[in-house]
């Protein structure tokens, strides 16, 4: 393989559209080819490719290879992987970049095994020490209770990251931009499959979805049952938000685990997040610590939600929900 | 239905934060939280749990496999009080280095030795370094199909049908056995041991596999395997400080903070 260089970024697609994801790795990725002055290419495999790829230009690729393919969602992942694996090989790239999404979890570490490359899941933030060059990629470990950073031996490269939504802003589009979009070929892999997809069922969600809403109130452990999630519908409405939940009212089995926010839940970043009887545990806090503000709820004088606040109060929801809800009400009247 | 579970010894990940602490004098690394003991990894317990009721639907045997020091025989006796029939802890100095790919050829070995197996369930991530990556590789070194994020299986014309989560729904794959799945929280609780199964699970026996006993290649384990390097550790800094509002009573400190809100600008 000739020497590798620059950085590719498995972009994803969705309705047509470049996905917020990618436009964040996009920015990521430009800021680390700027500083290694090395090129910043965007690899899009899916239907709709050649449309999107123009767009990949206007936020800060240099080259936009598309490849048209079904998407992540609609094929297996062994066949998903055949096409990226030969744009790898064609390009060689020294950094990959993938969103940490069901895509990027389940393609990366499949990729780094066939490529025998380093390997860095769910980073939050990528960059290139000054003297050694070396990508420094920073993920939370512990649940979150800590940041570990890497580097990788100079063997392995590519070097292969998957980032976390969320944890740097989306490129803007330069519609002014003109760059090279290539569509690549590669051999089609058919029978290669070791597992048939039967179905993609996408469940739809009543109300507003937890990665748009501008407000959100959560409620954890501190709720103690199902009926007390009324008290915020009441709140979330009257703020026109939605309701998100813990892990424990999952695992108790009070509320839906489509509702779950956190490590392995949604990721979000309302303006405003109320967290009502949440303990504040990191793998929770790892979803929504982007929140413009973050108001606590909790009994708990001592608990870890209050380190992560912004403002809150030391009240047993039950007593502190109706007064607040009442108050908000005669505040947004008047 | 023979099923292998790989599981993992690490700190309480329920620990309160103010619990964790870092050893950054010595070596990059966590110290274990002063009197709270080691667990199995969630995930893999529930993956032992997806196993177990995989076998009361269509029998089988159920092997439990960890990588790890002595202590983690207790989380393999946990598994076995649970109902899991056998274990075998892979304990030896020089696994001792081994980084995710290292441990996943270190269980793929010990899987191949073990051997009759129709499936090998593992959790889709360990809570300590949340990484991801030993089943996915595990899956790569056997040459088996795969189901990542896996939260219900069954069989059926002697296929196994494997129901996957993903963001907005799920996906169903049909896989011939022997297959490899990583286990997601979408698979719900999993059960605690009975008391039977915790006196027969403190007699059992636990065989402890030297890399001799699997045939590891040593030049598969040393640190100079390793494809990345710890080179920073530590516990972020709040950003944030709150601003607690008081009152008399929780209703006042309600009304209080409707008040700050609406100053903050936030409502």
């Amino acid at each position: 393989m000739s020497n590798p260089m620059g950085v590719l970024i498995c972009g994803e697609i969705l309705e047509g559209n470049i996905t917020t994801v990618t436009r964040e790795l996009l920015n990521t990725g430009r800021d680390l080819g700027d500083k290694l002055k090395q090129p910043l290419h965007l690899l899009l495999v899916g239907p709709d490719t050649e449309d999107a790829a123009q767009e990949g230009i206007f936020l800060g690729a240099d080259k936009v290879y598309w490849i048209s393919h079904p998407s992540f969602y609609e094929t297996t992942p062994e066949d998903y992987l055949v096409p990226i694996l030969e744009a790898c090989e064609q390009t060689s790239p020294l950094i990959i970049i993938f969103g940490h999404t069901d895509m990027g979890r389940d393609i990366a570490p499949r990729l780094a095994a066939k490529q025998g490359s380093s390997v860095c899941m769910d980073c939050i933030s990528l960059d290139i020490d000054r003297d050694t060059q070396s990508l420094l990629q920073s993920k939370p470990v512990y649940g979150g209770n800590a940041v570990a950073v890497w580097t990788s031996h100079k063997e392995h490269a590519p070097y292969i990251v998957t980032l976390r939504p969320r944890s740097s802003q989306p490129a803007e589009p330069d519609t002014d931009r003109k760059r090279e979009v290539i569509s690549l070929a590669f051999s089609d892999p058919s029978s290669s499959s070791q597992s048939t997809l039967l179905k993609t069922v996408k469940e739809e969600v009543k109300g507003i979805k937890l990665e748009d809403a501008k407000v959100i109130v959560a409620g954890g452990g501190g709720i103690a049952g199902p009926e007390g999630f009324e008290l915020l519908q009441d709140l979330a409405r009257i703020l026109r938000g939605t309701v998100g939940i813990s892990r424990v009212p999952c695992d108790e089995g009070w509320m839906p685990k489509s509702l779950e926010i956190g490590q392995t839940g949604h990721l979000v970043s309302p303006d405003l997040y109320l967290a009502v009887g949440i303990s504040g545990a990191p793998q929770h806090l790892a979803g929504c610590t982007s929140a413009k503000c973050i108001v606590a709820i909790n009994k708990d004088p001592e608990a870890n939600i209050f380190r992560e606040a912004d403002l809150g109060i030391i009240a047993d929801y039950r007593e502190a929900l109706p007064a607040l809800i009442d108050k908000i009400k005669e505040l947004l009247v008047g | 239905m023979n099923s292998i579970v790989c599981i993992k010894e690490i700190p309480d990940p329920e620990i309160p934060p103010v619990k964790f602490k870092l050893d950054k004098k010595e070596m990059l690394r966590v110290l274990p939280p002063e009197g709270i003991p080691s667990v199995i990894n969630p995930y893999d317990e529930q993956a032992v749990e997806l196993a177990l009721r995989l076998k009361e639907k269509y029998g089988g045997n159920i092997t439990i496999l960890t990588l790890g020091d002595q202590s983690a025989i207790r989380i393999v006796k946990h598994a076995l009080a649970m109902g899991a029939d056998e274990g075998i802890l892979l304990q030896d100095e020089a696994f001792s280095e081994a980084d995710s790919f290292a441990a996943a050829y270190v269980l793929s070995r010990a899987i191949q030795k073990i051997g009759g197996y129709d499936l090998i369930l593992c959790g889709r991530q360990a809570a300590d370094w949340d990484e991801g990556l030993v089943g996915i590789q595990i899956a790569e070194k056997l040459n088996l199909p795969l189901v990542t994020q896996t939260h219900e299986i069954e069989t059926a014309n002697g296929d196994f049908k494997i129901k996957r989560a993903i963001h907005y729904g799920y996906q169903i794959f049909a896989v011939s056995p022997p297959a490899v799945v990583t286990i997601s929280s979408e698979a719900g609780q999993p059960r605690l041991p009975s008391g039977w199964g915790i006196i027969s699970a403190a007699k059992a026996q636990i065989p402890v596999w030297k890399a001799a006993d699997i045939d590891a290649d040593p030049g598969q384990l040393g640190i100079e395997k390793r494809r990345r390097k710890l080179t920073d550790l530590y516990i972020p800094q709040h950003t944030r400080k709150c601003d607690i509002i008081l009152g008399e009573t929780p209703a006042e400190a309600a009304v209080k903070l409707a008040e700050s809100m609406r100053k903050a600008g936030v409502i």
